[in-house]
Order: structure tokens, then sequence, then C-alpha cells
């Protein structure tokens, strides 16, 4: 990729731009390790078949069904069916939307929070550091799903409500990892000498500080959707979360839960679904933070 | 090391205050009229004003506040709208014995199958073993531990019947729940100490121990396995308090009576007293807890400066 670059003489040079050698670096780096690679195409193929479920699902995912209730695989429903005869394959596939959807907005509205409180703590440090991080102190005061039950059970019940609670548990997480980051490229030399010239608090956080934090934002934020669909789950397993007849996955297990010991296929393919996706995430999450930082073992 | 000491325990003063805000706040955030749910469907609007008057909710919030902390500090949390019991008598009667066993013997699970793994894989780094290990931890750690528990249901009392479905008492019943809570820990304490381990086989003082003609086994448990342990030492106290939270589901699971469970049936019932008490116990022993893991994290990081 090439700009145009003007010269002393008034001519126009075509001049070949180079990425910066350390984004060279991170990409060879990640491209060579399989098991991240293997964790993309995973939850890539999560992401097209939740896009594609309307689609792709051989069967409505809320259409009951009882004369066809607690079908074993067959050809005519691949991953058989549930209690009320609905098509646990197009109920996974449909489930898919609203795992993805709640683990990554989540993960999206806690680090937005979590990156702001981190940036202003780790900048403006004194009494401006000490509040924020009590702050964090107290919400990392209590276990992770505690607190997201205890704000569920405040707002009730409903997608938005989990996204919001498990987003909660994000923001101390992201906002200790940016303060520390913050703190570290604060000190750099080229930041007072910015700071010198005149420029203000905005610009400098934005522009110098934020680009120079963002690779173990990215590492976290990825690792984090893992842990938020794993929790999102769980408050729909225990009857706080995506209220029925949503095909929630954590809903599934939980009313398949009843009929174990004669029809398992309930418990087991939503389950192998968390586990698959979760284990994406988790392998790109390893991978980026393999690529990005060099001193992390393997 | 007092000095240490002393400052920690008055950074947990201002936390403490927060948890018992956020706790008390939470309950005044509920849509709706507190005092009529908890009066119930069928009150007339002068038993509300009556449940309004004796729970003290036309006072201004801040000396509710304080009443609520004064009494916190005296043992009375209120009264179960469910039972009719003091909160505090129905948390700890058996419920938070119950669960404190289970995150025990959970953690105890997580270090002891944790760090024998961590330590082979380190030990055997790129072989066969080393890579079954850590494809295991890490499904270990993906799994959600709800299914885990649905499925060691499924084959060990189900199918082969040498186990108990549910319930809590004898040791019998105790396995699977502990199977189920100390899976995901050990998966972390396997990476951590393989990660730790292979940091400090890399050190100078362990190749100057090589090179004296140590044996390889004194190297790695006498030399190596020690320091490594620092970080490992963090991770195992953090796990205690999120096992805290993981036994919120496994007691659902597999229907043990203990504060998880407590903590679902309350909030089901719109039992917010119980909620509420529930809550602040768990997250005063995930304080307290977290306390001591940074004063025996102190500890031996030091007694290895001094060493």
């Amino acid at each position: 990729m090439s700009s145009p670059q003007l010269q002393p003489n008034g001519a126009f040079v075509e001049v070949e731009k180079t990425r910066p050698a350390r984004w060279s670096a991170f990409y060879k780096k990640l491209a060579k390790n399989k098991a991240a690679i293997a964790g993309a195409i995973i939850v890539f193929v999560f992401i097209i078949l939740a896009i594609f479920a309307p689609l792709i699902a051989p069967h409505d995912p809320n259409l009951p069904n009882i004369k066809n209730k607690l079908l074993t695989p067959s050809s005519e429903h691949w991953l058989g069916t549930d209690d009320l005869g609905r098509d646990i394959l197009s109920r996974i596939l449909y489930g898919a939307r609203i795992s993805l959807i709640v683990g990554i907005l989540s993960t999206i509205l806690g680090a937005i929070v979590g990156i702001i409180l981190g940036v202003v703590s780790g900048y403006y440090g004194r009494w401006v550091d000490s509040l924020i991080m009590r702050i964090c102190d107290v919400l990392l005061a209590f276990p992770g799903i505690l607190l997201a039950l205890a704000i569920v059970s405040v707002l009730g019940s409903s997608t938005t409500n989990v996204i919001i609670a498990v987003a909660f548990f994000a923001v101390p997480t992201f906002a200790r990892i940016v303060r520390g980051s913050t703190l570290t490229v604060k000190k750099l030399e080229y930041i007072d000498a910015i700071k010198a010239m005149g420029a203000t608090d905005f610009r400098i956080i934005f522009k110098h500080i934020l680009p120079n934090i963002l690779s173990p934002i990215i590492v976290q934020a990825t690792l984090y959707i893992a842990s938020a669909i794993i929790t999102a789950s769980a408050l729909s397993f225990l009857g706080m979360g995506t209220p029925p007849p949503a095909p929630e996955w954590g809903t599934m297990l939980s009313e398949g839960r009843s009929y174990v010991s004669y029809a398992p296929h309930l418990t087991l393919f939503p389950g192998i679904a968390i586990l698959l996706v979760v284990v994406g995430f988790n392998l790109f999450g390893d991978g980026l933070r393999d690529a990005l930082d060099p001193k992390s073992n393997k | 090391m007092l000095i240490y000491t002393v400052r920690r325990l008055l950074q947990i003063i201002p936390v403490m205050i927060g948890v018992t805000l956020a706790v008390f706040l939470m309950m005044h955030l509920i849509p709706g009229d507190p005092a009529r749910i908890m009066a119930g469907e069928g009150a007339d609007p002068a038993q509300v004003e009556q449940m309004r008057e004796n729970l003290g909710l036309n006072d201004p919030l801040y000396e509710q506040y304080f009443r609520y902390v004064g009494n916190a500090i005296q043992g009375d949390l209120g009264t179960s709208i469910r039972t009719n019991r003091d909160v505090v008598s129905e948390i700890f009667d058996q419920r938070f014995g119950i669960t404190v066993q289970l995150a025990l013997i959970g953690t105890a699970l997580s270090v002891l199958f944790g760090l024998v793994a961590g330590i082979i894989s380190a030990t055997r780094k790129y072989s066969f073993i080393d890579v079954s290990v850590m494809v295991a931890a890490l499904f270990g750690l993906s799994m959600p531990n709800f299914w885990l528990g649905i499925l060691l249901i499924y084959f060990f009392a189900v199918n082969l019947g040498v186990l108990p479905v549910a319930g809590w008492g004898t040791w019998q019943h105790m396995i699977l729940p502990a199977i189920t809570l100390g899976t995901g820990g050990a998966a972390i304490i396997a990476r951590m100490t393989r990660s730790s381990m292979l940091e400090v086989i890399n050190q100078d003082y362990i190749r100057t121990a090589y090179a004296k003609g140590v044996s390889d086994k004194l190297v790695i448990y006498k030399h190596a396995l020690r320091n490594a342990l620092i970080p490992v030492v963090t991770v195992v106290g953090l796990q205690f308090g999120g096992l805290l939270g993981g036994a919120i589901v496994t007691e659902t699971v597999f229907a043990i009576n203990g504060l998880g469970r407590l903590i679902i049936d309350s909030i089901r019932a719109h039992d917010f007293p119980m909620v509420q008490g529930t809550i602040l116990v768990c997250a005063v022993l995930f304080v307290m807890v977290n306390f001591l893991v940074d004063i025996t994290y102190r500890l031996i990081n030091k007694r290895v400066d001094l060493n």
C-alpha cells in the first residue's frame, strides 16, 4: 500500500507504506499458533451458524409437537427432540445467537466502562485513583455469579438484564488491567514531551495512551467473552436468565435435567455447544496473549 | 509483617462499608414497593403502611443504612419472610457449614489434582503427557460446571449406581459435588503451576544446581517447586472465593441445602431480607479469604526473600 509524499522539489512521489514492525511480528506469531487458529475457526463457525440460523435450522425452534417429544437423534431430528417435541438442533442454532450476543455485548459494555475508569484512575492518580480502585474492590468483593444474581434479582430476568449483570463484573477486571497499563505508559518520556507541548489530557489519553494499551484489553476481552457465556448460561440454568421459551443453552440444560436418566441427549448437546464455543474463545484468547506478550510461557 | 497486616486490615474497612452499602441499596432499587411485596399480595393499605413502619422504610435512607449496619454488627440481619425465622439462624444453623464444607473439599481436590497435573506437565514439557494434561485443563476450564455435574450424575449415579444422585450427609454424597466444583479450579491451578514451574526451571540458579550434580528430583521438588508455588498460592486462595459462587450452581444440581440454594430459593420467593443477608455473608467471607491469601502470600514471599 502506498501513499503520496511531498518532496523538497515540490513533486509528489509514491512511497510504500509499511505496517509497523510489532504488528507484523504479532500476525506472524499468531498465524504460527495452530491452537489459536483452531479457536478462531470454532468461533467463526459459531458466529456464521448464529447469523444464518433462520436459513440453516431445519425446524421452528419454539414450535411444540407433543407427539414427537423426547425422540432420540434420527434423520428427521439430527439431535433429537426435547420434552415438548421441539427440535434440539434448531434450538441450539438459535441459542447460539443469544449466547454470542450476551457474551459479546456484556464484554463490550463492561470493557468500555472499565477502560474509562481504568484510564482516568491511572492517568490522574491521587484521590481519583483511590476512589475508583475502592469501587472496583467492592465490586470484586462479590463472587462473580453472586453479583450477577443480585443484579438480576433487582432488575428482573431478561436478556438485557443478563447483559447488564454480566457486564458489571467485567468493569473492575478491565479497570484494573487498564489502570496498570496506563501507569506504565504514562511514565514514558514522550508523554512528558507531549504534555510540555501543550496537548490536552483528552488528546493524550485518546491519541497516545489508549492505542498503546490495546493489547492487554483485546486479550482480556476475548477471554472474558468465554466466561461471560458460561455465566449467562448459569443464570439461565438457575432460572434467572433469558426466560423461556427462548432457546438459551443454559435453560435447555435446566429443562433437560429431569429427563437425564432416559433422555440424556437433552442435556448432552446443549452442553457440548457451550463447551465448544468457550473452548474456541479460550484458545483464541490464549493465542492472542502469547502473540502479544513475548515473555509468556508456552 | 505486622505493619503490612494492619495496613491490609485498614484497607478492608472501606471495602466492607462499600459492600454493606451495595447490599443495602440493592433492596431499595427493586422495582415496586418493598413493604407491599413483603406484606403480601392480599394485604390492605393499612397493613402495608404498618409493614413500612415496622421496617423503618419511612425514615431517611441514611438512617435506614446506619440502622442496618448497626443491626448487622450485632448479628441481626432481619427476619425471613418465607420461613419467619431470623436470617442469621437460617444461614448459620446448617447451611453455611455445608457450603463451606463443600467449598473446602472442592478446593482440596482442585489443589491436589491441579498441582500434580501442573508439575507433571512442566517436567515433561511438549511430551504427549504435557499436551494431554493441557488439553484436559483447557476442557476443564471451558466446561460449565452445572453440565459436568449432570454428566457425573448420569454416569455414576444413574448408570453405574455407585454414588447417590443428590443430597448431602455421607462421604459418598460429597464426591460428585466436590468433583463438579473442583474441576474448573484444578484446570486453572494446573495451567498456573506449569507456567510458573517453567519460568523457575529456566532460572540461572536451577542451571547451577544441575551443574553441581544435584539430582533431577531434588532440583524440581526442593528448589524449583518451592518458588514456583508462590503465585499458585494466590490462585488457590482466590479459587476458594470463586468456589463460593460455583457452589450456588452445584448445590442446585445436587439438591444440597447449602447457602447457594438458599440464595436461589430466596430470590424466587422475593424474600429480600434473606437475599440481603446471604449475599452479605458470602461477600464478607470472600473479603476475609482474600485478606488471608494476601497475608499468606506475603509470608511465603518474605521467607523466600530472606532465604
